[in-house]
């Protein structure tokens, strides 16, 4: 038996999923959510071979739902007109569905899946999306954490600086620091640069909170937040930080 | 100069000659200057013929040369800096008008025994006033020119500041949201095999909606209850769409009704109220509407619930309110007709609409 988990924010689109799955008869819908949280509590119990995943949906969208599962499962997505998330897919050659779409696309899709199921593949692509393209198409305004075995959602104002540790970045905020398996480049490029400055090949800091910067040894500086912290700036980093500060 | 004011670039203005009134005010005062040139020569006891040619050719000469400078002006004007051009002409044009002027009296009474030797004699203060009247002149075209130029400027400043803002505002007011639409086809989409009356319904919905909008497209303004009737069957649409998790609470004060308001304004607002609401929550949410008039104003007010600890990281203020801004800025020069207030847990949008015929 094959385990379907459908998660949209539209019944309706849900109930077009299940409508269409009723001819495969070894595939079985176990459970259909309506927002992300929901969707990631029934992959976690469910342990689904398949789901069919929306970009928009409440509160955290379908991307930033996959990068909180440790192994995302097999997605289909599904989506009416995300420009963005597209462009994502197509580079990643990742199957979607445009809505709506019909019973002959849909079909088409099972099939695609079905063979990657065999051999595994399709995952794989997904990983690496998720992995290089930001959760959303402006600067990130958020970032989506889940600490034990709850979900924290950290608007950026609220980061002090990011910092490189070994396969993670630390996120640094005024109640401590979170653990994200991400890059210090991917956040480089999906943050707004004039909050936030790389200021060194492990630091990344929210300029907002800077209140002095002092030489440092030779060619090097630090760059001194309200809240104490010193954070080391390089000789590039420095220049960055003098442009986006206008000095 | 004439070729270098056009390489210039410089616009052809209309004379000041062209003009009827100052027409006939240069004429008369030329018929004046030449009166009293003539009474001034007589007085010194020469005869009416002689003060009278004198009066006539001098100032002939200098309605000439003056018309010269002008319309030289005309083609090319000089820039700030330029002024002497001015000074030089104005010199060059009273040499050679007063020598023409000696030139051509010297040959008619050249052999009457005083004219002779009171012509040479008065040649300085000949000079001088000519001087002056073509410095006049010069400094009168100069003006002229240069408001004209700057009234030419302005025009063509509004004209392209009215015709982007013709654009602009009708790209602002054809926004349908092709995420709408398409999630709506597919409502109606999976309706079709379960529910046929109500995909039937839901087509018809928004075949309404979508031909509202297509008519609204070339009118600025429409009364407020029919922009209702239009809202209502997005809502509708919305509530299919959104099922259980949408409720809505339109209350209309009686006195609004006839008011007006811009077309498609008060749609993307509750639009924006229902993504801002929806995406923001988990639960279902209520949209509440209401109108009121207050001093002569429309005024609307939408509220949605929100997540106060999550809706700051998006940014405070919701999502597509700019474009609403920026055309109540459009249409009345004001930019404090949209008004946003975050509360514990609802968020309101506020339009002000001032109405034209109070």
């Amino acid at each position: 038996m094959i385990k379907v988990v459908i998660i949209d924010d539209e019944p309706l689109a849900r109930s077009m999923v299940s409508e269409y799955l009723q001819q495969y008869q070894e595939v079985k819908v176990v459970q259909e959510c309506g927002d992300g949280f929901e969707g990631l509590k029934a992959i976690q119990q469910q342990q689904p071979d398949l789901i069919f995943l929306d970009i928009q949906m409440p509160k955290i969208n379908g991307f930033e739902m996959l990068e909180l599962l440790e192994q995302p499962p097999a997605v289909i997505f599904t989506t009416a007109f995300d420009a963005y998330a597209i462009k994502a897919f197509d580079i990643h050659a990742i199957d979607y569905l445009l809505k709506p779409f019909s019973k002959d696309r849909f079909d088409q899709a099972m099939q695609k899946w079905m063979e990657q199921y065999k051999t595994g593949t399709g995952q794989e692509q997904v990983k690496k999306m998720l992995e290089q393209v930001p959760t959303s198409p402006a600067y990130q305004h958020r970032i989506v954490v889940k600490v034990g075995g709850k979900i924290r959602i950290i608007p950026v104002h609220d980061i002090q600086y990011l910092e490189a540790a070994d396969d993670y970045v630390k996120i640094n905020t005024a109640e401590g620091y979170f653990l994200k398996t991400k890059t210090m480049n991917y956040f480089e490029q999906s943050m707004d640069p004039h909050q936030f400055v790389r200021t060194h090949r492990s630091f990344i800091v929210n300029v907002q909170l800077i209140t002095r910067i002092d030489p440092y040894e030779k060619d090097g500086h630090l760059a001194i937040l309200k809240t104490g912290g010193k954070i080391p700036v390089s000789k590039t980093g420095y220049a960055k930080l003098k442009q986006v500060l206008g000095l | 100069m004439l070729i270098s004011g056009f390489v210039k670039g410089t616009v052809l203005h209309t004379s000041p000659f062209s003009v009827n009134k100052l027409r006939l005010a240069f004429i008369a005062f030329w018929f004046i200057w030449t009166a009293l040139q003539a009474v001034v020569v007589q007085r010194l006891g020469f005869d009416w013929s002689i003060s009278i040619a004198d009066g006539i050719t001098f100032n002939t000469i200098l309605a000439i040369a003056c018309f010269l400078v002008s319309n030289n002006l005309r083609y090319y004007l000089p820039q700030q800096d330029r002024y002497w051009y001015i000074l030089l002409w104005s010199i060059g044009f009273s040499a050679v008008s007063i020598f023409t002027g000696r030139w051509v009296l010297m040959r008619f009474f050249g052999d009457h025994p005083f004219y002779a030797t009171f012509l040479v004699d008065s040649l300085l203060i000949r000079s001088a006033v000519a001087f002056l009247m073509i410095g006049c002149m010069a400094t009168i075209s100069v003006l002229w020119y240069t408001v004209q130029e700057r009234q030419e400027n302005e025009q063509r400043k509004t004209d392209a500041e009215r015709l982007a803002r013709e654009a602009e505002l009708f790209n602002l007011r054809q926004q349908l949201q092709p995420h709408f639409l398409f999630n709506s086809l597919n409502s109606i989409n999976a309706l079709i095999g379960s529910r046929p009356d109500e995909a039937r319904l839901m087509i018809q919905q928004l075949a309404d909606f979508l031909r509202g909008t297509l008519k609204k497209d070339d009118q600025q303004w429409a009364s407020l209850s029919d922009e209702l009737k239009h809202l209502q069957l997005y809502l509708e649409i919305e509530k299919v769409r959104f099922g259980h998790r949408l409720l809505t609470e339109v209350t209309i004060a009686a006195d609004t009704e006839g008011l007006t308001i811009p077309s498609l304004l008060l749609q993307p607002i509750v639009e924006n109220a229902i993504k801002f609401g929806l995406y923001d929550m988990t639960d279902s949410i209520c949209i509440r509407i209401q109108t009121r008039k207050s001093v002569g104003q429309l005024v609307i007010e939408v509220q949605n619930p929100y997540d106060p600890a999550t809706a700051t990281a998006a940014g405070g203020t919701g999502f597509g309110l700019n474009s609403i801004q920026r055309r109540l800025y459009l249409l009345f020069g004001r930019n404090d007709l949209l008004l946003t207030k975050a509360g514990s847990n609802l968020f309101t949008t506020t339009i002000i609409i001032p109405q034209q015929n109070d």
